[in-house]
Order: C-alpha cells, then structure tokens, then sequence
C-alpha cells in the first residue's frame, strides 16, 4: 500500500518574538520543526507500512529550507521525500494550499503509485485551523476521517477500514473505505525514534524536489496570493486595556497581604464574596 | 492558515485586496449559523454564534437563520424552538435519516446544498471537532474563504465581515476578510463568545429543504459510539472561579499550590501551554487559545506570563486577577488586580487567608 503523509514545517511556536517598535514577527534565528501534530500521522503511516507492506511517501510545500523537515522525517523512518516548492505559492491560504498540494498528491500517485491514505496533522501550531486536511480529501475525493483515535483494522483486500474518531462527547467506532484522508488526534501513538540504518539513509537520500509546473499545476491564478479568497489586512497586538491592572502593596507579612488583596478583589466587586463563598461551601 | 502574509498597504496592489464582489455572488443574503447537534444536544456554542450573529444581520439588515440537521423527529423540532428562543428569524430545518449521527459524508453534502440553494452572505459555525470537519470540506467544495477560532466577528464599513483570530501560535492578532467569494465562512471556539438570553416563546419561520442523500450513497458507517465518562473531565469552561499556574511556580509539585487554592474556593483549576507541553498538567487543563476559553466571575492566574495565546482564552472573565514577579509581565496588561510577588510563597498564604475569610465562622461574624 501507498500512504502519503503531509507535513509542514514550523517555527517553534514558544520561540517566536515580536519586534517592540515594528510590531512584526522576528523570524530570524527561530528554530524550525516538523509540526507536532503530523508526527502522529507518520507514526501511524509507519505502523501500517510495517503491518500490511508498501510504502510511505512525505510530501511538504515550503521553501527549499523546508527539506530539512523531509530529511527529519525520512529518518523517522518514511521511504521517500517530496518538497513541493516554487515562489507562486508564496501566500498561500488553506484553499490555495489544498489546491497546490492535492495536485502534487496526484503527480505522486501517477510518479510513485496511487496513495491509499492520505495522512495529514490534525491542524499546525502555527496556524493552528485544522483546515488543510479536509481541503485535501474534498479536493482528492477522498473519504476524510478527521481526529481518528487509533485504526482497529485495515483489510487489504476489501479495502475497508476501521476506526475509532474522536467525537463531541465521545468515540465513534467507524467503519469505511480506501482511499481516505486521516488526520491523527495527538497522543494517539508514541512517536518512534529513528533506526541507525533510517538515519545513514536519510543523510544521503535525494528529496524530490517539484516546482509547480513538475507538480502538474498549470492554473498558478488557484496559487499562492491569487488562489486565496482570504485577505489579511491587519496584523496587530492587541490593545492593552486603558487601564493596567491595579496593584496591591506588599504588606508586613504575607497574611496582610494576602488579606490586603482579598480585601481589594471583594472591594472592585462586592457581588463576588457571596458567589464565591457559595461556591467555597459546596453549595 | 497563519503562514499569509500581511498585505501590502497600498491599494490596488492585488487584485483581491479590492471588493469587487462578482456579479454571481450578489444574491447571498442573510447571516447563517450552524446549529449543531449531536446525540439529538444542541451544542452551546450555537447559542452563543446566534448571539454573534444577531448582531452581524441587525447591523446588515438581514435576517439570521439558523440551520438544523439531523434524523427526523423530535430532537430537531426541539433544536429549532430553541434556535428562535435565542434570537433566529428563520430556520433551515434539514430533516433525513442518514442525518442521524455526524459522519463527514452526509453532512456536508447536505450543508453544502443548501448553502447553494439558499446563499447566504455569512456562515457561522462552532470551531469544535464536528464544526471543523464539516467547515472545512464545505468551504473547500465552495470554494470560499474559511477563518477558523475567531475572536472577533465584525460588520466592517463596506459590509464585508471582519473576522479577527489570534496568528504567530497566538503572540499577534490579525483581521480577514472573504471580499469576493460567499459565503464568508468562519469558525468561533466555545465561550468565546457570550450566551445571548434566551427568549421563551419567541417564534420564527421554518423552512424545510429536502436532501436526496440516502443511506446506501454514504460509504462511512457508525459501528458504535461510546460516550466520555463525565466523571474524570474537567468544567473548566462553565466553572464560576478558576485559578491557573505557569510556569512562575517552577516546578510540577509546586503545582499543588494551585490546587490547594482552588479546592479552598470550590474553583476549578488550569494551567498556561507550556505546563501541558511539559507534561506537569493534562491537556484537559489547559487554558487558552489552543486549550479551553473561560469566563468565570473570577479567575486568578498564578505565576503566567500572559501571551496572547493565553489572554484571549481569559478575556471573557469578569475579574482578573494576576500574581508575579515581573511587574512588567503582559498579564498586568488586561488583569484587574494584580501583585508583584512570588506566586509560589505567596499562594500558601493567600489559600489560609481565603479559608478564613470564606469559613461559615468569619461569615457570622460578618453578619452579626
């Protein structure tokens, strides 16, 4: 079997500063990662490669920086790599995004083998909008099995597949069919460590490197910019509030203070004391 | 996704900078929320979109309606009663047996018919797991602009929704639009915002649509479901006092603190992103833009810095309360009341000042 996982590469989100004057991001010397959340979908690609045979291809769009997130992945233990990188991407929106990667998802099926499961991260740390996954089922026609808890059964001969999906107030135990699109929910696996002979290869391996027209794309207006309906117009931080937060003095002791501060919560809002002594004896 | 770019100032640049709303988009009218249901509950959060959203058509002049779906019955006859109790004029009720339980397939084929039947202007929906998997396909099969865990949601000088939402992993904010596609989609996480009252006896139009969709088009079967015990799971989001931890009480025993205070005040207890990242609190706990959003009466943050990642999961209390050492810190930005001081030495003292204060024995005194 085929299974195609889609990474992304990050900046360490806890690392990332904004310059006081400019109000901009400062990029620069902000370390990198594969985003935490499609480490659990190549963990699961792995395991069902090595369960039932056949291949795990990682596929990123980016930069051309972002092969080192490939060669991370390819020592994880993925068979190949796919770096789809051309400056037309550039601004590229979750819509854009899907289209752009969807394409090169067919051009790997019609390269390498038709995928079975398309793997993607539940949503990034950076963007956080879990949308990425479910633009590229839609686009592929693929069944698309988000928040998937852990898969039960994957019979290679009926091509069905089953599953438990994390839902609203509960697991839904699913059954469905080949190809599909599954986003893993974290913690659903344990990440492995890569072998030595992952790593030896993963050092000299060549990444497939696609531009858009490699890929197959030849409408660039559905790129980048252009192929994006959304617009951002403003990126800010946000206001501080008129008035910064009241400070209490430091007492004598820790207990007049402790008391001073109680004394000053209850003071801004007097309906409070009743709430919270309610809340504090059980009622 | 974040990785967008700012656009450059000057107008004109590019061509979606500009409204140019095409000719085949100028009937859609009317602010839509998706009223979801699962297990025949209508989630809180649609309540609280139908609050959101009544503002948006008011200030639109257009009606808000809200779609309900699921298997015929009494469960989503119920559901749109409630829809009108909290402030819908219209109804789309999508009644149909494959509608019984949430699967990708149905749902959003249905949606997306009648998002095509119907067009409206704005799309709202829960930024839970079931409203991130269905945005997401039917914003991809319209091929429209989809914002996800809104904080803001605005009706901007030229009509158009301004839709604002944390970026960077949550140190900046930034404002989206869709100009010239519809509708324009976007996601709000639970409690964020607040619930609009509800109006007993309030009434609207229901308006039925009939899907095609049967059981045997739809490949995905639900085998079983297996409810969460409620019993381990935490209340944070509905809790009336909360108190957190950061990473100011420097070690995971230190945690206990908080704990400690919380159990003094019958309050639920949380934590910032990097105590969950450290493992020191489950997830479940965490406080934020990528965990839960609050709004308690009271909510006392112990040692948290207060990036915008955790500011805009609190913003929704009534009183904030901040202890840490750094009197520059960003919490004492947007809290009430704060003191500069050690959290971890001044949490002990402030948990025996409360039990003090709050025991039945200081409350007779008080009255007497």
């Amino acid at each position: 079997m085929h299974f195609v996982v889609c990474i992304k590469q990050v900046p360490d989100s806890a690392q990332i500063r904004v310059h006081p004057v400019t109000n901009t991001i400062m990029r620069q010397g902000v370390p990198t990662i594969i985003n935490p959340y499609d480490l659990f979908s190549l963990e699961e690609a792995l395991r069902l490669r090595d369960k039932v045979g056949g291949e795990v291809t990682v596929l990123t769009m980016g930069p051309p920086m972002a092969s080192d997130s490939l060669r991370k992945a390819l020592t994880i233990g993925a068979d190949r790599a796919v770096l789809l990188t051309d400056r037309f991407f550039a601004g590229s929106d979750t819509l854009a995004t899907t289209y752009a990667l969807a394409q090169a998802i067919r051009k790997i099926g019609e390269t390498f083998g038709p995928p079975d499961i398309v793997f993607a991260g539940k949503q990034t740390i950076d963007g956080d909008t879990a949308q990425v996954g479910p633009g590229i089922a839609k686009r592929l026609d693929m069944l698309q099995l988000t928040y998937v808890s852990g898969i039960v059964d994957l019979d290679n001969e009926s091509r069905v597949i089953k599953l438990e999906r994390r839902s609203e107030g509960g697991t839904q135990l699913l059954q469905s069919r080949l190809p599909c699109m599954i986003t893993m929910l974290e913690g659903s696996n344990v990440v492995r460590r890569g072998r030595i002979d992952d790593a030896l290869r993963a050092a000299r391996a060549e990444i497939v490197t696609w531009s858009a027209k490699d890929a197959g794309i030849e409408d660039l207006q559905l790129c980048g910019l252009r192929g994006s309906p959304t617009v951002v117009k403003k990126v800010f931080a946000p206001p501080a509030r008129a008035e910064k937060a009241a400070l209490v003095e430091i007492g004598a002791t820790p207990g007049d203070t402790a008391e001073a501060f109680i004394e000053a919560i209850f003071a801004k809002s007097p309906a409070l004391e009743a709430d919270v002594a309610k809340l504090a004896s059980g009622f | 996704m974040s990785e967008q770019k700012p656009a450059p100032q000057a107008a004109g640049s590019r061509a979606s900078m500009k409204k140019e709303l095409p000719e085949k988009y100028r009937n859609h009218k009317h602010v839509w929320v998706y009223i979801e249901m699962e297990r025949g509950v209508v989630h809180p959060v649609s309540f609280e979109l139908l609050g959101e959203g009544r503002k948006l058509a008011d200030q639109l002049g257009v009606d808000l309606a809200g779609v309900v779906m699921g298997a015929p019955g009494e469960d989503v006859k119920q559901a749109a009663r409630e829809t009108f109790a909290y402030g819908a004029d219209v109804v789309y009720l999508v009644e149909n047996p494959v509608l019984a339980d949430y699967r990708n397939e149905p749902y959003s084929k249905a949606l997306t018919q009648l998002v095509n039947a119907h067009q409206p202007e704005i799309l709202l929906l829960g930024a839970t797991t079931l409203g991130r998997d269905l945005a997401g396909s039917v914003a991809t099969t319209l091929l429209t602009g989809l914002t996800a865990d809104c904080t803001e949601l605005r009706v901007d000088d030229d009509k158009s929704l301004a839709a604002t939402r944390p970026t960077f992993g949550g140190s900046l904010l930034c404002t989206i639009y869709t100009l010239n596609y519809r509708p324009q989609m976007a996601t709000v996480r639970p409690r964020v915002m607040p619930m609009p009252p509800r109006q007993e006896g309030r009434e609207g139009r229901i308006v039925p649509f009939v899907t095609d969709l049967t059981e045997s088009d739809i490949i995905t079967k639900i085998l079983s479901f297996m409810p969460d015990r409620d019993s381990n799971k935490s209340n944070l989001s509905f809790a009336d006092v909360v108190v957190a931890g950061g990473m100011g009480l420097q070690s995971p025993e230190n945690f206990q603190l908080v704990k400690n205070l919380a159990a003094v005040l019958g309050a639920e207890f949380g934590a910032s992103r990097p105590l969950i990242q450290k493992g020191w609190v489950t997830a479940d706990r965490q406080i934020g833009q990528t965990g839960k959003t609050i709004r308690p009466k009271l909510y006392i943050a112990a040692g948290i810095s207060g990036a915008i990642q955790h500011r805009v999961g609190v913003e929704g209390a009534d009183m904030i309360v901040a202890i840490n050492t750094d009197k520059n810190a960003q919490i004492f930005d947007f809290a009430h009341l704060g003191i500069v001081t050690d959290a971890i030495r001044f949490l002990p003292a402030l948990t025996e000042a409360f039990r003090k204060r709050l025991s039945p024995h200081s409350n007779d005194r008080l009255a007497g």
